[in-house]
């Protein structure tokens, strides 16, 4: 199975101009291991990451906008996927970071049925296309189609916990990096 | 008989402010004047979103993104977004602009003394939260609504504007 970080370090080298939404674990881990003036991580509460980054998309709607969603977070928000599927942008990439707990809240497992499908849900909400990915390499070989394919799209990464990185999240929420973002998404045109 | 509020002026100050995108969910207070013709009016994007917490993050990216938005709701989804108005409005600094409508209010009444219990609680949690907030019932309000915005955007704090009757 991948591990998280692993998965955050192919991204890191992959990414050019994007926008990067990421939450919780991720979040944490990614301004670490692939610090960006694009990184956006002022989501403000659990279940919200998706939400921003439809406003993000929808406002720049010339920049690609990557979400690094948690499964415990989309199942908090799940209405967002019928509201992307609606709204179509075509420059969104849904990511999914899935490891079936509630990590962050001391590894609970998620209290979903083994029928239980994010992929299908996207697919019946209006995501263009949505795929499962559960392989290291196979994540960094289909990475460019992904980045270049039209959205929305939603990929469930089947993954867990890899090396231990420091938490912040005053750093994850202050306005000051959120204003800094601003200006950096201004500027990148 | 006092006029009934007007649609088309609150519209108007909506525009004057420099609202494009309407991030709205149905209220009965609301739609028929202000989110119908809004859908229609090509001055505006709405975005329809399945739950009001929903819609206030997606304002914060589309002001993140250099637009001002303004997200449309009734009085019961604002308290069901309790949470996200904490943090993605309010402690994470976000120029987050909401107009809610007070379904069932008494005409002339002021919501702290209405007869319903959801609307005599709204004000008290706003105050609460630190938010601003104007009631906007009669034409003569309308002139609150651009200041309020600006407001907002000036201070990186959220606003809630509560529409007290039906707009026509």
């Amino acid at each position: 199975m991948m591990k998280r970080d692993e998965f955050l370090k192919v991204l890191g080298e992959q990414r050019k101009d994007e926008v990067v939404v990421a939450v919780y674990s991720a979040a944490q881990e990614f301004i670490q291991i692939a610090p960006h003036p694009l990184n956006y991580t002022f989501t403000g509460a659990m279940g919200q990451g998706s939400s921003h980054a439809l406003g993000l998309a929808l406002g720049r709607p010339d920049k690609r906008v990557i979400v690094l969603d948690g499964d415990g977070s989309l199942l908090m928000n799940l209405g967002t996927l019928v509201t992307i599927g609606h709204a179509a942008p075509a420059n969104f990439l849904h990511c999914l970071c899935s490891n079936g707990s509630y990590e962050t809240n001391g590894s609970i497992p998620l209290p979903v049925n083994a029928k239980f499908s994010f992929t299908a849900l996207a697919l019946a909400a209006g995501y263009r296309n949505a795929y499962r990915i559960t392989d290291l390499e196979e994540w960094r070989g289909r990475l460019p189609e992904l980045l270049a394919e039209p959205g929305p799209v939603f990929v469930d990464l089947e993954m867990e916990r890899g090396a231990d990185y420091a938490e912040d999240f005053e750093r994850l929420y202050n306005p000051v990096f959120r204003d800094a973002f601003r200006l950096a998404l201004q500027k990148s045109r | 008989m006092a006029d009934a509020l007007n649609a088309a002026g609150i519209i108007a100050a909506i525009k004057q402010a420099g609202i494009r995108f309407i991030v709205a969910l149905p209220d009965r207070t609301t739609t028929e004047g202000l989110l119908k013709p809004m859908m229609k009016d090509p001055d505006f994007q709405v975005v329809q979103v399945c739950k009001e917490d929903e819609g206030l993050s997606i304002c914060a990216g589309l002001y993140s993104s250099g637009h001002r938005a303004l997200l449309l709701m009734q009085y019961t989804g604002l308290l069901d977004s309790i949470n996200a108005l904490r943090g993605v409005a309010v402690e994470c600094k976000n120029p987050v602009c909401m107009m809610v409508g007070l379904l069932g209010k008494e005409p002339g009444v002021p919501p702290t003394q209405s007869r319903r219990y959801g609307l005599r609680i709204v004000e008290p949690v706003l105050d609460a939260m630190e938010v601003s907030h104007e009631l906007v019932e009669t034409n003569r309000d309308i002139a609150k609504i651009g200041p309020a915005i600006e407001k907002s955007y000036a201070d990186l704090a959220p606003v809630v504007l509560l529409i007290g009757v039906s707009p026509r």
